[in-house]
């Protein structure tokens, strides 16, 4: 099974200020996009990142092919738990799931 | 109207060829972002900046003669890197040192926007403190710790200091957009078309490629529409760039929520003009019943020592949980009598494992520097010679790439507040000044 990075020409995670982390995931064509906007589900979402469902946001951006998601931070930036404060680093759970 | 973004942060560095090809035509504003939350909360608090002094000097000296030679005011936004009081004397000092070099008269205008305790306190009590996130409630405990709160301005006070007529405008903490926003506000321009327009140049070249937070960019505002075309020749735009830019640290691409309402890009229409320039309408603006303002506290919440290390050998890293669980026994064993356990936290930032090495950082803050500095040692000198099961490499578990092996990092800040505040007027964190500069 293809994981979700391979359907994507970019995909990061990003602050969306400190307490937010916000993902983008852009796509070559159409199809791709919807595609996987059919088949990601909220709980894989949650569960590559033990977050609660219902606080995760996805949204569709046709504009550009692209697909948002954004969630609380587990550890606020910066705090002493963090390890990353930009949060640019945090993708890989998300890239990792299988679609 | 011609508006210049010098790049995405004062002190990255730009092109000086593309700053002269921007200034080769009439400019009527030059702007620049000066900080950000990003690099976290250890800014704030320390009144430091992160960006360098000698490189923010050199961004300001090429383009402030530029900027009064085409009477185009230069506004400055979050000064310092975060944007405090402190921040904002630390930058209007490099400021006034190239003024000073460069033999340049002007009137400056600044503003500050720092917030004492007792009025985010009244703010709590008066239930206008608005939570951004349900995972980071407001609370008083916080807010009393703080040891240094700003809040986020609007366009507001930059409007009040373009009708005073001033030449360069530094700003305390400000929201990235209202840089850009409020001479397009100020001139009559669409609110939407100039929110827009600001959310993309506040990032300076990003929204071209090849991208670059670290170049010029340039907006052409019309009734209608705008126009964005990057300064530098190897540099475009096209319309994937700019759309897609308006998804970057965003929490949502079709809104950009601002003090003064909400900025809606649902309708938003992009066009290729031509090679290097693109084209916005349509993009709508809704003002806000309840105007607020977001406020930034930081607290300190301890001292920082830490040590790095790498484990090579793959016994070592298959029994990492265990060699940490029994260091961690023995320093509270060893520090029982003299150190009360509240007094510190200690953790272990691991990354790698056995297929290649592990990096590991023994990362202790206590409430003086004293206490991280002797439970750090502790920590390293039981970690290196922990023994477990099946240990063959007797000597040292640990390859210390530093001597000194542990490193203080000083105080340590934590987000004490993000929150929104509900305002009755958008000017009442802001306090204005004017002066003359060389005359």
């Amino acid at each position: 099974m293809k994981k979700l990075i391979d359907y994507t020409k970019i995909l990061r995670s990003k602050n969306a200020g400190p307490l937010f982390i916000t993902f983008d995931l852009i796509f070559n064509t159409k199809e791709d996009m919807e595609y996987v906007e059919s088949r990601l589900k909220k709980e894989d979402v949650a569960k590559a990142y033990e977050i609660d469902e219902d606080k995760i946001d996805i949204i569709s951006y046709g504009v550009v092919n692209s697909i948002k998601i954004t969630f609380p931070r587990k550890n606020i930036s910066g705090s002493l738990a963090d390890g990353d404060i930009y949060g640019c680093q945090q993708h890989m759970p998300l890239a990792n799931i299988e679609v | 109207m011609k508006i210049v973004a010098l790049n995405g942060l004062l002190g990255y560095g730009y092109s000086k060829e593309a700053l002269e090809i921007a200034f080769s035509e009439k400019v009527d504003y030059l702007g620049v972002d000066a900080g950000s939350t990003d690099p976290g909360p250890y800014y704030l608090g320390s009144g430091k900046s992160f960006t360098d002094r000698g490189a923010v000097k050199r961004d300001l000296s090429l383009a402030l003669p530029r900027a009064l030679e085409h009477k185009a005011p230069f506004i400055i936004g979050t000064a310092g890197g975060a944007g405090s009081s402190e921040h904002v004397a630390w930058l209007k000092d490099i400021l006034l040192e190239v003024a000073r070099e460069q033999n340049l008269s002007f009137r400056l205008g600044t503003v500050l926007s720092d917030v004492t305790k007792e009025y985010v306190i009244g703010k709590l009590d008066n239930g206008e403190l608005i939570d951004m996130s349900s995972d980071f409630p407001a609370n008083r405990e916080d807010i009393e710790k703080s040891s240094r709160i700003v809040s986020q301005i609007g366009i507001a006070p930059i409007v009040e200091l373009l009708k005073k007529k001033v030449d360069v405008i530094v700003c305390g903490r400000a929201c990235d957009t209202a840089i850009y926003a409020a001479p397009c506000i100020h001139e009559g321009y669409k609110p939407g078309l100039a929110f827009h327009m600001a959310k993309i140049m506040e990032c300076g070249a990003m929204c071209s490629e090849p991208v670059a937070a670290a170049d010029v960019m340039q907006a052409y505002m019309y009734d209608d529409y705008f126009e964005l075309r990057p300064a530098n020749p190897i540099r475009r735009c096209t319309v994937d760039r700019v759309a897609a830019h308006t998804l970057y640290e965003q929490s949502n691409p079709y809104l950009i929520y601002e003090p003064d309402g909400v900025c809606d890009l649902t309708n938003s229409v992009f066009e290729q003009i031509d090679d290097r320039t693109v084209r916005v309408s349509n993009s709508a603006f809704r003002e806000a019943e309840k105007k607020t303002l977001k406020l930034e506290g930081v607290k300190c919440s301890g001292y920082r020592t830490i040590c790095p290390a790498t484990v090579y050998d793959p016994k070592t890293i298959e029994n990492i949980d265990t060699i940490i669980k029994t260091v961690t026994d023995f320093v509270k064993e060893n520090t029982k009598e003299t150190i009360p356990e509240n007094a510190f936290s200690v953790s272990f930032k691991t990354s790698g494992g056995k297929e290649s090495s592990m990096g590991i950082i023994i990362d202790v803050v206590g409430e003086t520097q004293e206490i991280a500095d002797t439970v750090c040692a502790l920590v390293r000198s039981r970690m290196l010679h922990c023994d477990y099961v099946g240990r063959k490499s007797t000597a040292g578990n640990l390859a210390f790439p530093f001597s000194p092996s542990d490193i203080h990092v000083g105080p340590v800040y934590e987000f004490s507040l993000f929150h929104l505040a509900g305002v009755s007027s958008l000017l009442e964190t802001s306090q204005i000044f004017t002066e003359e500069v060389g005359k």
